[in-house]
């Protein structure tokens, strides 16, 4: 590849040795093989297009786009080549310092950051800006900070890599809507209920994943996901199947329903007219406190001796077993607290839709999760709530631009990725301090092994 | 196998050995112990005593099995053929080591380790890893979780002294100025004896330290003696050690017990073991003429 690189390098630019001579034909032959890795990747991805014609598909070429392509990739690298990147080939250092001061002032003002936005959020109803399509998305954003939070317990604090956490949020969904269609218990008595059946089956997958590690365990919790999906799929005389459980009951406010017609409903009782909107706004708080609840109870568990033992877990599974520490119930612990909350945000999300299919569990909702939480800083709580903010706002952001969305969200994750490898606050705040707080690098933070 | 500096060798190995070192009363006693990974066989029939109160030595060259016989100890490994009973000096309660998992000879038995590559909590601050150590205690008194959740008074109150004995072991450390850093940030020598603390923070009967005088240097090396010394001297607690470095072992050990090719060569005080023919024959190496006498010497 690179021979090849330095052949087309050497041909078509027929550099001479002047005075910077190095520097310029090491950027051209730097740029040279970047040109000819989106040549590469541009043959296929861009080069042909497929039309229904006159008896079928007819395909024309598009060469001129794939000749922009290359060349915007050729001057761009040569470009960040000479003027933006020192010439060892990394960021120069004050971009780097920049980048540094800015992740530590995001990590040390969580103390004036945090009850800021919590303000903030609880009279975002209020904004004269917010309007129904901003409650919606906030209420959709909250959900997955609520699960980017409860994964956060399992895969940032006690370091186990679990990619079938959907499997949980499904079982917290179903057992909601089965519960209350059954039985006709209310929001209140199977929100806890859910949580609790959530959390077993959190032990259920912690027993056979004892010993894995790494990306074994990976594998298993994902297929764990797949079964719980598969298995909703199919147990048609329980779960409905494909056509799902419809007509659960929606969250009644002390009793008062939030209908338009009705003897006792929220508008009527408080002499209000009639909006959707109260719903909505209803369904806002409900996802805010189960969200809170979530983060201090997280918060609270960190500084316990349970959560001491899920880091310490984290950090080496061997000392902590020297140290007495019985790692089967501190990993199932782990399991079972954070399935536990997938659970709860599983029974909002019931009870939000008022439908729910297996389609609602898939795979890739489990991925976004996790990508929320990797994305955030494992185990940090406001990296991860930003992360969630960022990504779904951002995929609602981009939704006029179709197709190109995920393309310009994939490459904005990747670019985080690259300058913070360790997510937006990488850094580790201890759980005590004898005498000053500080925190602590990304560099000796394990990321866990399973 | 009938060498005058092995005491403990049968079944009335008590008595032989309470007659060799003035009665003292063993905490660990090693009956028979053989490991076998395979065909290898890195432990072989091997049975001494660790006496209360004492710092007992294991040594050897490279590869005689020393660290095999600790994970056997600590329960990392399942010993194939023998017995490890620890008989706890506080309670009067004898254990089967051989019979607990893992985490359990440290919960219940009271065996404590340190490993030969540290093995501490790198993200964590020295202070989180001392109460990390206190995990069974502070578990308890958090009424496994739901009393810490409340902050009900028990709880508040256990984890006040778990910070102060945390306090303690630094302040004997010295490493109070650095309690709030990252283990990993400390300098090499502090982190050995920052993982010493922490297995001293599970108040342990039974210490077992792998090398820990590994790659220290001179200084670092005499502050661990003193830290050994110290103790031996203010807690009740028994030492095991293996090293390699002889000034460490020749200083501060009662009792050595000298291990190659997964067989005991000799047991016996620094005095003892710093003249025996085996021993140095095992460390050195003997001339080609002298094999034969050697052997017959050791009996193999």
């Amino acid at each position: 590849m690179s021979e090849l690189a330095d052949k087309t390098a050497g041909a078509g630019q027929g550099t001479h040795g002047t005075a910077s001579g190095p520097k310029i034909i090491g950027a051209l032959k730097d740029a040279a093989i970047a040109g000819v890795i989106a040549l590469l990747l541009a043959i296929p991805i861009l080069s042909f297009r497929t039309i229904p014609g006159d008896g079928g598909l007819a395909m024309y070429s598009r060469w001129r786009e794939v000749a922009i392509a290359v060349a915007a990739v050729f001057t761009g690298r040569l470009l960040l080549n000479l003027f933006w990147w020192s010439q060892s080939g990394t960021p120069s250092r004050t971009k780097a310092s920049a980048l540094k001061s800015l992740s530590s002032l995001l990590s040390s003002s969580t103390r004036f950051i945090a009850p800021a936005v919590i303000i903030f959020a609880f009279l975002l109803p209020f904004m004269p800006f917010s309007n129904r399509y901003i409650m919606e998305l906030a209420v959709l954003v909250l959900t997955y900070v609520m699960l980017g939070w409860g994964l956060n317990i399992v895969v940032g604090l006690a370091g186990l890599l679990d990619l079938g956490y959907v499997a949980f949020y499904a079982v917290g969904a179903y057992s909601f809507a089965l519960l209350a269609t059954t039985f006709g218990w209310s929001f209140w008595i199977c929100l806890p209920l859910a949580g609790i059946l959530a959390a077993m089956w959190g032990v259920i997958l912690g027993f056979p994943v004892l010993r894995l590690r790494g990306d074994y365990l990976a594998i298993v919790t994902l297929a764990f996901g797949e079964i719980v999906r598969i298995v909703l799929l199919n147990w048609y005389t329980f779960t409905g199947g494909p056509d799902g459980i419809s007509s659960i009951p929606r969250p009644t406010f002390f009793g008062l329903e939030f209908k338009r017609f009705g003897d006792n409903t929220f508008a009527q009782y408080f002499g209000l007219e009639y909006s959707s909107l109260h719903r909505i706004i209803f369904l806002f708080y409900i996802i805010l406190i189960l969200a809170l609840i979530t983060n201090f109870a997280t918060m609270k568990l960190r500084r316990l001796p349970i959560g001491r033992a899920w880091e310490a877990l984290r950090e080496d599974e061997i000392a902590c077993k020297a140290l007495g520490i019985n790692t089967t119930t501190t990993k199932l612990s782990a399991f079972a607290i954070g399935a536990m909350f997938g659970g709860f945000a599983g029974s909002f999300f019931a009870t939000k839709q008022g439908f729910i299919s297996p389609e609602s569990f898939v795979f890739l909702e489990s991925a976004l999760i996790l990508a929320i939480v990797v994305l955030g800083g494992m185990g940090s709580q406001i990296g991860i709530a930003i992360a969630a903010v960022a990504m779904i706002g951002g995929i609602e952001l981009f939704r006029d631009l179709a197709e190109y969305r995920m393309l310009i969200f994939g490459l904005a994750m990747v670019l985080i990725m690259v300058w913070k490898p360790r997510g937006l606050v990488g850094t580790r705040t201890p759980s005590i301090f004898l005498k000053e707080k500080k925190t602590i690098s990304a560099d000796l933070v394990q990321e866990g092994h399973g | 196998m009938s060498d005058m500096s092995s005491p403990s060798n049968s079944s009335s190995s008590s008595g032989n050995a309470a007659g060799n070192t003035s009665a003292k009363t063993p905490v660990l006693t090693v009956d028979h112990l053989t490991m076998r990974f395979g065909g290898l066989i890195a432990i072989d029939d091997l049975s001494f005593h660790a006496y209360r109160g004492d710092i007992t030595a294991l040594i050897g060259p490279n590869g005689a099995g020393k660290t095999t016989v600790f994970n056997c100890i600590t329960g990392f490994y399942k010993p194939t053929v023998g017995m490890l009973t620890l008989d706890r000096p506080d309670t009067g309660a004898s254990f089967m080591l051989e019979r607990y998992d893992d985490f359990l000879i440290n919960a219940k038995a009271g065996v404590s380790r340190t490993f030969q590559n540290i093995r501490l909590f790198a993200g964590m601050t020295a202070l989180e890893n001392l109460l990390v150590a206190q995990h069974q205690r502070l578990m308890k008194a958090s009424n496994f979780t739901i009393g810490g959740l409340l902050s009900l008074p028990g709880y508040r109150h256990a984890e006040e002294a778990a910070i102060e004995k945390a306090a303690h072991w630094l302040e004997r450390i010295e490493l109070t100025d650095r309690a709030d850093d990252a283990a990993g940030d400390l300098p090499y020598g502090d982190q050995r004896r920052l993982e010493i603390a922490r297995a001293m923070c599970t108040d342990p009967v039974l210490l077992c330290l792998d090398e820990p005088a590994a790659g220290l240097n001179p200084r670092e090396s005499a502050d661990l003696n003193a830290l050994l010394r110290d103790i031996r001297k203010t807690d009740d607690v028994s030492i095991l050690l293996i090293e390699h470095d002889m000034g460490v072992v020749m200083e501060i050990s009662d009792h050595i017990v000298v291990l190659d090719y997964g067989k005991k060569i000799a047991d016996g005080t620094p005095e003892e073991i710093r003249g025996d023919d085996a021993v140095i024959a095992a460390y050195l190496g003997v001339e080609d003429e002298e094999v034969e006498a050697v052997e017959k010497e050791i009996g193999v």
